[in-house]
């Protein structure tokens, strides 16, 4: 469970590159822990490190010095598309990143990265090629969830568009788990109308 | 519920698995099969426990192990711990839990993706989920099916339900027919060369038309299973005879009674005349070659008789960018012939082309042939049932006598975390679904195609087209159910 999603500051950090897989955010061989911790080892792992796990040189742009403490990506297109693994948001969080501004999301990804108190924000493209330039000096951006701003150091205010549950749900720091527990009523009505399809339990010949 | 609105296949089967919908919330989704593995369950049953909950339906959830399993000898020992401990993990929680498993040494045990169609578990009009991105196979049977992370597989486990917004539809319409060497993996290799690797993001495919009507279940299958690799949510092809035949008798079939009245409901989710779509695209089958991938994306691929693109024609300076660095990664020069490039390893298998036709297509061009010196050919069955079917059809001897490994069952080079893997700077040729960078192993490079030209190039070595091979007009037979 995550804590509150509060309004923050941070610098940039920029992968311009578009579709970057959930292979890349966290190999899969990697994909072998039994729990979330630990995973911010493996976050970009094959493009931060080298034959005999030594850091590339230049360093992977995640490593560099300057970027220590950044709490914002800012992504190509289609960031996260591939496999549904929930290891790929671990691993931003289990790093520190706790927002992500790209032109566009993978379906699976954006609703993992939104469980785990990871905010991926939709922006334009006059906006996203702003960032990435900014993400070159130490600029600070602020992400306001609440009023679904992100504060430009030009004191430009852009807004941004949130599913209001997620926004809710992310707001308070409950979980979607808890919303579905507290409506089993439905859930057993709709199930008594609904009979099973299969058994998985009746032994196969 | 009003039923005059015409309505395609995706929103009969939403609309019928509505549990509620609250305004401003998702829809709470109801889920009739939930597929388990080892891989993106452990952390679920952990959240289980540590809220106390139960599992809400055992009889609608399966699990095996298939990811991280060996596909070597099975009375050897897993050689990497970490491995062994998630396979067993995942037998712990189905004991505890009560979910049935068809872990390693079940007569059941396979690619969850394939053994759920086996056991007839996968029928027409369900919804199925997995925390697996490929669960969009199961959509070739008319059943709305979709990867899913842990933390939903965590709330499936405990309520049998998922959040969804209701995704836009696509119809997706392949015309014509296939010439003999070209097949379902072709064609959807094809699709995500044009619409690129997010151009079904938000969408359920449907897939139409008289190509797709032509094929068989498997070939479906193949189809659908790639569905995600252009972003889709999902991808459906319409229930039909073919369909139907392929579930009959299947041990969790209906029977009987059962059997006439789920026919009779099946027959009623074909997608009504005169409903629309969000988007829709037209292709023409028979204009199709056999693909082959060429960078780090399912999205870049070209017919095998085309040359590398080259990045200075690209328009977009993010796509030029994207393609000089993937040419980089694959040590491919723009303008290079695909044809007659070398390769180190032929893999054959996995969720989308692991079942019994491929391997049948594969046998057929590996027949009285041998795999090329210096390349190392691997056949790894999609579950074990495919398995021995091969073995009892002689498949398998046609593979071991041409030089080719023939394994055990499981996700294998697919996705590299079992030990199978290419050493840095390795080429593959392979009938798997990614070919992102370090998927077959890191350093890897992956070149993606359907099981009849990963075969024809086994034998020659390098990227070779199977049209060219004798006797290939008669591999248009070889499709089965």
């Amino acid at each position: 469970m995550n804590g509150p999603f509060t309004s923050f500051t941070s610098g940039l950090i920029a992968m311009p590159a578009e579709n970057v897989d959930t292979d890349q955010i966290v190999p899969a061989r990697f994909l072998k822990v039994t729990d979330k911790a630990g995973l911010s080892e493996a976050l970009f792992h094959d493009w931060r490190f080298g034959a005999g796990g030594r850091p590339v040189d230049p360093a992977f742009v995640i490593d560099r010095p300057e970027m220590a403490g950044r709490r914002i990506l800012v992504a190509g297109a289609n960031f996260g598309t591939g496999s549904s693994r929930e290891h790929a948001a671990w691993a931003l969080v289990s790093w520190g990143i706790r927002a992500i501004l790209s032109p566009s999301f993978a379906d699976i990804f954006r609703s993992n990265a939104l469980k785990n108190g990871l905010l991926p924000i939709v922006v334009g493209p006059e906006v996203h090629e702003r960032l990435l330039g900014l993400a070159e000096t130490d600029a600070e951006v602020a992400v306001d969830l609440e009023a679904q701003l992100i504060h430009l150091p030009s004191d430009e205010d852009v807004p941004f568009e949130v599913d209001p549950f997620a926004r809710a749900m992310l707001l308070a720091g409950t979980d979607e788990l808890g919303y579905l527990l507290a409506r089993e009523p439905a859930i057993a009505a709709w199930e008594a109308g609904h009979p099973p399809r299969v058994d998985t339990r009746a032994s196969p010949a | 519920m009003t039923e005059t609105a015409p309505r395609t296949l995706f929103e009969k089967i939403w609309d019928d698995h509505v549990v509620a919908e609250e305004p401003g919330a998702p829809a709470i989704l109801g889920i009739d099969l939930h597929l388990v593995h080892e891989v993106t369950s452990p952390q679920a049953f952990s959240g289980l426990r540590r809220r106390g909950l139960r599992v809400r339906r055992p009889g609608q959830t399966v699990a095996t192990a298939d990811h991280s399993v060996p596909t070597h000898d099975r009375s050897l020992p897993f050689l990497d711990p970490m491995a062994a401990a998630q396979v067993r993990q995942l037998d712990e929680n189905c004991a505890e839990f009560g979910i049935p498993l068809h872990g390693i040494g079940s007569p059941h045990q396979g690619i969850v993706h394939v053994i759920g169609p086996e056991l007839g578990l996968t029928q027409p009009g369900m919804t199925i989920v997995c925390g697996d991105s490929h669960t969009s196979t199961h959509g070739a049977f008319g059943a709305l099916a979709f990867g899913i992370g842990t933390s939903e597989v965590e709330m499936v486990l405990a309520t049998q339900c998922v959040l969804q917004r209701r995704p836009r539809t696509y119809e997706v319409r392949v015309d014509g027919r296939l010439a003999a060497g070209v097949s379902a993996k072709d064609i959807i290799l094809a699709l995500i060369a044009r619409i690129g690797v997010g151009g079904g993001t938000g969408h359920v495919f449907e897939y139409a038309g008289e190509a797709i009507r032509g094929l068989t279940m498997e070939q479906r299958m193949t189809i659908c299973n790639m569905s995600i690799e252009a972003g889709a949510r999902a991808g459906l092809i319409a229930p039909d005879d073919t369909t139907f035949e392929y579930v009959h008798g299947r041990t969790q079939a209906p029977r009987g009674r059962d059997w006439d009245a789920a026919i009779e409901r099946w027959r009623t989710l074909p997608t009504d005349d005169g409903a629309t779509y969000d988007a829709s695209i037209v292709i023409d089958a028979s204009s199709l070659e056999p693909m082959v991938t060429y960078g780090t994306n399912p999205g870049m691929g070209v017919p095998i008789s085309a040359k590398v693109p080259a990045p200075a024609d690209m328009a977009d300076p993010g796509r030029r960018r994207a393609l000089e660095r993937a040419l980089e990664y694959m040590d491919l020069r723009p303008g290079e012939p695909i044809l007659g490039r070398s390769v180190d390893v032929v893999f054959v298998g996995s969720c989308t082309n692991g079942r019994i036709s491929d391997l049948r297509l594969a046998a057929a061009v590996m027949k009285g042939r041998h795999v090329a010196d210096g390349v190392r050919m691997m056949v790894v069955p999609g579950s074990d049932e495919v398995k021995r079917e091969a073995e009892r059809e002689g498949l398998a001897d046609i593979f071991r006598d041409a030089g080719a490994e023939w394994r055990e069952a499981g996700c294998s080079m697919c996705i590299a975390m079992n030990g199978d893997q290419l050493t840095p700077g390795q080429y593959a040729i392979s009938t798997s679904n990614r070919n992102f960078e370090g998927r077959q192993g890191a350093g890897g490079r992956t070149f993606l195609a359907s099981p009849l030209t990963a075969a024809a190039s086994a034998i020659a070595g390098v990227i070779s087209d199977p049209r060219r091979l004798d006797g290939i007009e008669a591999t248009s037979q070889l499709g089965g159910r």
